[in-house]
């Protein structure tokens, strides 16, 4: 396998009143080209802080990250970052709010109206095709996220970048959301590196799931090589041996090995719900 | 009327609204209701004000006569839109004399030089009161505007950079709070030092009053402005980022959108501060306007003035009632957000 992305002892260390924080301590990761890969782990632990050195919104203090050979220095529409609030303009139609991704990648590249196609064929690959002239404030949650992620896959990035895409959907838009998430992936088969605090999404659709140790100084526990066959199916897996074994190995991860400190092991089966991280020092 | 038994009551809006109801003879009519807040009270509330204002003035006596009440006012401003009307009549004349003259001039084979000299005769008879409404107007829109123009610009580059907020905050402290009526003398002795033509576009006295508008003016506008543009969303700043977007289009697609609903408190803000402003600048820069009004009438001390002085003092609240709402719908106008409550 090359080596497509590389996470290369990545360190971060935050200045705060109370003198530095180390977040990260020597991430090491490497992803191959069309991987599916999820971050998970428990509130605070740096997620969204390796993801953000990933999209180059944040530099690393120590160690660096190289994509296809090249080392990320800033942000680019090459690592598109789907955002988990959504981050759509609130004054612009869903059309262009794409197309405004769409024309600032290939404003040289690409007519008008071939620009014009791509933006509506990315809609339709989320199927927002029915609401192109609506504001984000008039669609729901759900497809505003449809959104975010047609605006990220339109800039045709190397890697797609997922912030809790779906974090903040409730269960039944979420599921929805994974399986046209899946569908996409089928098709465009993306390089992604997803966070999430769901363990059944993480098993659903990654490749590979790095578990991350709990910070400060967090650092990758244990990466889980997620062997099932493509295209997944949730009701089948859902009696599925394989699938409940993998599924138990994140818990077990989670909550026996490296539970949170101020929690006690038996409450904390119930703390698949994600929610939004207390401490999120990245965003 | 059942008013003066009420009369005292009026505040206590329970027992208001049930006397209301009795009296539309509908308690659940949700329509009538409506109506009857939305009409009915405001209208109780501003015949009760009348009512104490007609009261209380009787019992002041002051060295012009008793203070005029409501109908005295009223009648009073019947008669200032005569003494427009009278006054428009006599320019209407004055201007078919002047015609009549050129007419015979030409019929006589005048030479064009002294057809043309008649021809430029200017009407000059004073301003009435309805013109000085329309000359404050335009002072204040011409400060007003002028200070946006530069605070608007100014805002935003101090919202985007912290170093530009941190070096301009303490001048704008400063200036913030200082009273228009300290401007104006400095005011008035740079325009006339500067402001030397043959042929003037603006009468010394607009500049004054229109400048020391726009130095009080500026601080509300900037300030707020500042505070949208160095709030727009993380976000936000951080999908400009991914983007790439350049430095206008960040500003043009995301800064100035974000921060137009606190743009716009402080243009109200302003303009609200520009009206007040203004008045007492036409006071002392003799500006022909609703302040020299105010101040001549002062000045002329005839029986009638207090009523005329109430006139202008109700016509400039409620022209700055009507400027504010103007600015509200320009606000509700280009505001992305169309669900936002604006008062």
């Amino acid at each position: 396998m090359s080596e497509y992305l590389n996470i290369d002892h990545v360190h971060m260390t935050f200045p705060t009143d109370n003198g530095p924080l180390e977040v990260l301590n020597s991430i090491n990761l490497k992803v191959s080209k069309g991987e599916f890969i999820s971050l998970i782990g428990h509130s605070g632990c740096g997620k969204s802080t390796v993801l953000n050195i990933v999209a180059g919104l944040l530099n690393a203090t120590q160690g660096g990250v190289l994509l296809e050979d090249k080392e990320v220095t800033e942000p680019g529409p090459d690592r598109a970052v789907v955002f988990q609030n959504h981050s759509l303009l609130p004054w612009l139609t869903v059309y262009d709010n794409v197309r405004l991704a769409v024309d600032q990648v290939f404003k040289k590249s690409k007519s008008a109206q071939e620009r014009d196609e791509w933006t509506r064929h990315n809609l339709e690959l989320v199927h927002m095709s029915h609401a192109l002239d609506r504001k984000p404030d008039e669609i729901s949650g759900g497809m505003k996220q449809r959104v975010g992620i047609a605006r990220a896959l339109a800039m045709d990035p190397k890697v797609l970048l997922m912030d809790e895409p779906f974090g903040a959907l409730d269960s039944l838009t979420r599921t929805h959301m994974q399986d046209s998430l899946m569908e996409i992936q089928a098709e465009l088969n993306n390089t992604v590196i997803m966070i999430t605090h769901d363990v059944d999404e993480a098993v659903l659709l990654s490749d590979r799931i790095i578990m991350m140790t709990n910070g400060p100084s967090a650092t990758v526990g244990e990466i889980l090589d997620v062997d099932l066959p493509r295209p997944r199916d949730r009701l089948g897996l859902a009696e599925d041996s394989t699938y409940n074994h993998y599924r138990a190995e994140v818990v077990k991860f989670l909550h026996e090995r490296h539970a949170q400190p101020d929690v006690p092991v038996s409450k904390s089966k119930e703390e698949d719900k994600p929610e939004k991280p207390k401490l999120k020092v990245a965003s | 009327m059942s008013t003066t038994k009420t009369g005292n009551r009026a505040f206590n809006l329970p027992i208001l609204d049930k006397w209301m109801a009795a009296m539309s003879g509908d308690v659940t009519n949700k329509k009538l209701k409506c109506v009857v807040m939305d009409a009915l009270v405001p209208m109780a509330a501003i015949l009760v004000f009348l009512m104490l204002w007609s009261a209380g003035a009787k019992q002041v006596t002051t060295s012009l006569g008793v203070l005029p009440g409501p109908s005295q006012v009223f009648s009073q401003a019947l008669n200032l839109i005569d003494e427009h009307k009278a006054e428009r009549e006599k320019e209407a004349a004055f201007y078919e004399r002047i015609q009549k003259r050129v007419d015979k001039a030409i019929a006589d084979g005048k030479p064009q030089e002294k057809i043309d000299k008649l021809k430029s005769r200017k009407y000059t008879g004073k301003e009435t009161f309805i013109d000085q409404i329309f000359t404050s107007l335009l002072t204040v829109m011409a400060g007003f505007v002028l200070a946006s123009l530069i605070a608007i610009p100014l805002g935003i580059m101090i919202g985007m950079s912290n170093t530009l907020y941190k070096a301009f905050n303490p001048i704008i402290q400063l200036f913030k709070p200082v009273s228009p009526l300290a401007w104006l003398p400095l005011v008035t002795m740079v325009v006339s030092a500067m402001y030397i033509t043959d042929d003037p576009m603006f009468s010394k006295s607009f500049l004054n009053s229109a400048l020391t508008v726009t130095l009080c003016c500026l601080w509300p506008t900037i300030i707020n402005t500042a505070v949208g543009v160095s709030g727009v969303s993380k976000d936000l700043i951080n999908v400009s980022r991914v983007l790439r977007l350049g430095w206008f289009t960040k500003t043009v697609k995301i800064i100035l959108p974000s921060s137009i609903p606190m743009m716009f408190t402080g243009l109200r803000l302003s303009l609200g501060i520009g009206w007040m402003v203004l008045i007492a600048a036409e006071m002392l820069a003799q500006n022909p306007g609703l302040g020299k009004f105010v101040w001549d009438e002062f000045q002329n001390g005839s029986s009638n003035s207090l009523s005329r002085i109430m006139v202008a003092v109700l016509v400039i609240g409620f022209v700055g009632y009507l400027l504010d709402r103007g600015m509200l719908m320009l606000q509700r106008r280009v505001s992305w957000d169309k669900n936002a409550v604006l008062r």
